[in-house]
């Protein structure tokens, strides 16, 4: 949404108010709200997002308020939930499609890669997929198996689409509006974990879908990460600084494509990174950043590009995921092992 | 041997107005034979033609495959009927999701048959514009379109083009997929979405019989065409060699879709005559007798017995088709070899809407590179002046 049409939307204390504190859940709430009033092609699909308002209430009171053909409680089906939007937009709406969690996406990854991704390309741009895939992603919730992963790097491989992540309140509810708004098919992470953070909720975008933010300047180290890693990586550099180091936070909220002036002018400056996702970290994100940042930054590096992610195994029962996840010890570990070089 | 299989002939309940010696079934489903009773003589001279030209148009693709001019080619040989029969039902508002194999409802939705052969040649992934003639582009992944034509369905339904009782707007989406795809989950959801959803999706399976190598046997305990009532809305197998049949019951599931009956599944019985595609060598898998006997049931020489019989075309007109046919051959011909091949920039032109870093900056690498030989523009265009000289 343009600033000029955010400008226009109620200021004070009501719901759709700015600002106004959220929590990131709710702030995707809103922000889903705003895109349907504004577009009436934006239709929601998705596994129990009508009466229930999904299992995390993301799309709480929206089938009330506009209907089941606009909020659809699909079949129990993720293929057929993907293939079917995939209509959809064929047609001219713009769906918007719940994953319940992201262990669930895997059997809609066929539509995703073999169709989405390519449909703009394969058609010689004749046929465009607006389309939106809300995947909450991550661990630290002490779920079952198949509930706690971080698929970000398959669809971020995959040339076509687009994926973003957001980390607080505000970007949730600016950026899913965004990418609703995007021509081009985006993956919408959004860190459960981080579902029930309160925060402000300013009245206009704080900046384009695909850039980055320096959400802690810094002048040691630069921290990359995105989701719920960012809280992480700002504790952590709250505590380093106790310890004067300063750690410059990015918080990257587009892995794909990568902001990647925001992230060399950082670290050309500070000459040290490591990259923090919950990810594993074989071909993770973290990987591809590593080679960005000694291509571009080669001659300004004072240490080897770190990265701080999850260990390359199945993610493990919950009673081992604080010690399988990123933590703010892990982040600052790291960093002191740059710091000696 | 095969005659031995289950429905070898398609048993009982195959709907057929036609038989393969080109008489007319009196014995038919009331409601079909008057389908088939309001067509015209020139809608009927139309069917032959559409038969004729696209067999025609078929053999030439394969006959370019053969010496080099095209990577691949999936061959509809047989399954004319099958193809024109329902590619002819569709309205103009209508919307076909086909398969790599549907040259004929191509043929009948108007797009230009050398669109079809770009992705066979390599010089695209299809490339027609879906939306010019609502024929969407081939779908290679098996069985996914029928997804797709059921999501596209169900905005049908929420653009409010269905029941209204206006024949220009009331709308049927038809996919197709043949009998290997029922074998696959997406058709099964799709089936239970259009199902939940009362969509206006006629599901057109062509059982020709054979997957590749893998007989219907390897697929499925049942009929295909009981699938259907599992999933709430009825099903029916037609003779899919029997032009008239086709239409007939393919013109009722529309209609039926478009007055907002909901979805139905036709199982069009006919036979892959040749191989899967040109890479296949059927005769390992398949005996010779099989395909003899089924070209006892060809779908054209049944057409032609039936027209010439009942005085509705003669020699004069089946000459006139033979000749254009091979005009068409020779002007597909033409026009394929003369397909350009695309620019080396194109593959980064296309991938997404809005600008994107990666494409621009790859996009400048290639470019930087391949102008990095020496003299390799400035070569070219040499050449090709030379060649003018």
């Amino acid at each position: 949404m343009s600033a000029a049409a955010a400008a226009n939307l109620p200021k004070g204390d009501g719901p759709t108010a700015y600002p106004r504190t959220s929590t990131l859940a709710k702030g995707i709430t809103s922000g889903l709200r705003a895109a349907m009033e504004h577009d009436p092609k934006v239709v929601l699909m998705g596994e129990d997002i009508g009466k229930l308002g999904g299992v995390f209430r993301v799309t709480e009171g929206l089938q009330k308020d506009f209907g089941e053909e606009r909020v659809v409680d699909t079949p129990l089906a993720e293929a057929g939930i993907m293939g079917t939007a995939i209509g959809l937009a064929l047609r001219g709406y713009r769906p918007v499609v719940e994953i319940q969690f992201d262990g669930f996406v895997y059997p809609a990854f066929d539509h995703i890669v073999s169709s989405i991704a390519k449909m703009r390309s394969r058609s010689l741009g004749h046929v465009e997929l607006p389309m939106v895939v809300r995947i909450p992603f991550g661990g630290g919730i002490g779920a079952v198996e198949h509930h706690s992963e971080s698929n970000e790097a398959y669809f971020a491989h995959t040339a076509g689409l687009r994926v973003v992540c957001c980390s607080n309140p505000h970007d949730a509810h600016w950026m899913i509006q965004q990418a609703i708004e995007c021509r081009d098919p985006v993956i919408f992470y959004e860190p459960k974990r981080r579902y029930w953070d309160k925060g402000e909720i300013a009245g206009e975008p704080s900046r384009g879908l695909f850039e980055a933010a320096v959400v802690r300047p810094g002048t040691d180290v630069t921290v990359l990460c995105y989701g719920p890693m960012v809280r992480t990586c700002l504790q952590a550099a709250q505590a380093a600084e106790e310890e004067d180091i300063s750690l410059e936070v990015i918080d990257l909220r587009s892995l794909s494509p990568l902001d990647t002036g925001t992230i060399v002018d950082s670290v050309r400056r500070t000459g040290r990174c490591v990259v923090v996702h919950e990810a594993s970290t074989f071909l993770g994100l973290g990987a591809e950043i590593a080679a960005l940042v000694q291509q571009e930054c080669f001659f300004s590096l004072e240490a080897p590009v770190a990265r701080v992610g999850g260990y390359n195994v199945p993610y493990p029962p919950s009673r081992l995921e604080e010690d399988f996840l990123p933590d703010l010890d892990r982040v600052l570990d790291t960093v002191d092992r740059l710091m000696a070089y | 041997m095969s005659d031995a299989r289950p429905w070898a002939d398609g048993g009982p309940d195959m709907i057929q107005l036609l038989t393969p010696e080109g008489e007319f079934v009196e014995t038919a489903p009331q409601e079909y034979r008057d389908i088939a009773a309001r067509l015209s003589d020139d809608d009927l001279r139309g069917f032959y033609r559409d038969l004729v030209f696209i067999r025609r148009f078929d053999a030439e693709a394969t006959a370019l495959q053969r010496q080099g001019e095209l990577g691949l080619w999936a061959s509809l040989l047989g399954q004319e009927a099958a193809q024109v029969g329902s590619g002819r039902a569709l309205r103009r508002q209508d919307y076909a999701f086909p398969t790599y194999r549907e040259h004929g409802v191509a043929w009948c939705r108007g797009v230009d048959p050398v669109n079809l052969m770009g992705m066979f040649r390599g010089v695209n992934h299809g490339g027609w514009d879906p939306n010019d003639k609502n024929f969407h582009l081939y779908t290679i992944i098996i069985g996914a379109q029928t997804l797709h034509a059921t999501g596209y369905a169900m905005g049908v339904q929420r653009d409010g083009a269905v029941g209204t009782g206006d024949p220009d707007r009331d709308t049927a989406v038809i996919a197709y997929f043949g009998d290997g795809a029922t074998s696959q989950g997406d058709v099964s959801e799709s089936l239970v979405f259009a199902g939940v959803n009362n969509s206006p999706v006629v599901f057109f399976c062509q059982n020709n019989q054979w997957a590749i190598s893998e007989p219907n046997e390897k697929q499925t305990r049942a009929p295909l065409y009981h699938r259907a009532r599992g999933f709430g809305f009825p099903g029916l197998r037609v003779d899919g060699n029997d032009v008239l049949a086709v239409y007939a019951v393919t013109t009722a599931a529309l209609d039926a879709a478009r007055s907002g009956a909901g979805p139905s599944f036709i199982e069009a019985f006919t036979y892959r005559m040749g191989a899967h595609t040109t890479s296949d060598d059927p005769t390992k898998y398949r005996l010779s007798a099989e395909v003899e006997r089924w070209k006892l049931r060809d779908p054209i020489e049944r057409l032609k017995a039936w027209l010439a019989h009942m005085g509705k075309a003669d020699r004069t007109f089946f000459d006139q088709v033979a000749r254009e046919a091979d005009e068409l051959g020779a002007d597909v011909r033409a026009r394929c070899l003369a397909l350009p091949d695309p620019a080396g920039t194109d593959m980064f032109e296309y991938v997404y809407g809005e600008p994107h870093p990666v494409m621009a900056a790859e996009r400048e690498e290639f470019t930087a590179y391949q102008g990095s030989f020496e003299g390799a523009h400035g070569d070219a265009e040499a050449s090709l002046e030379g060649s003018h000289a």
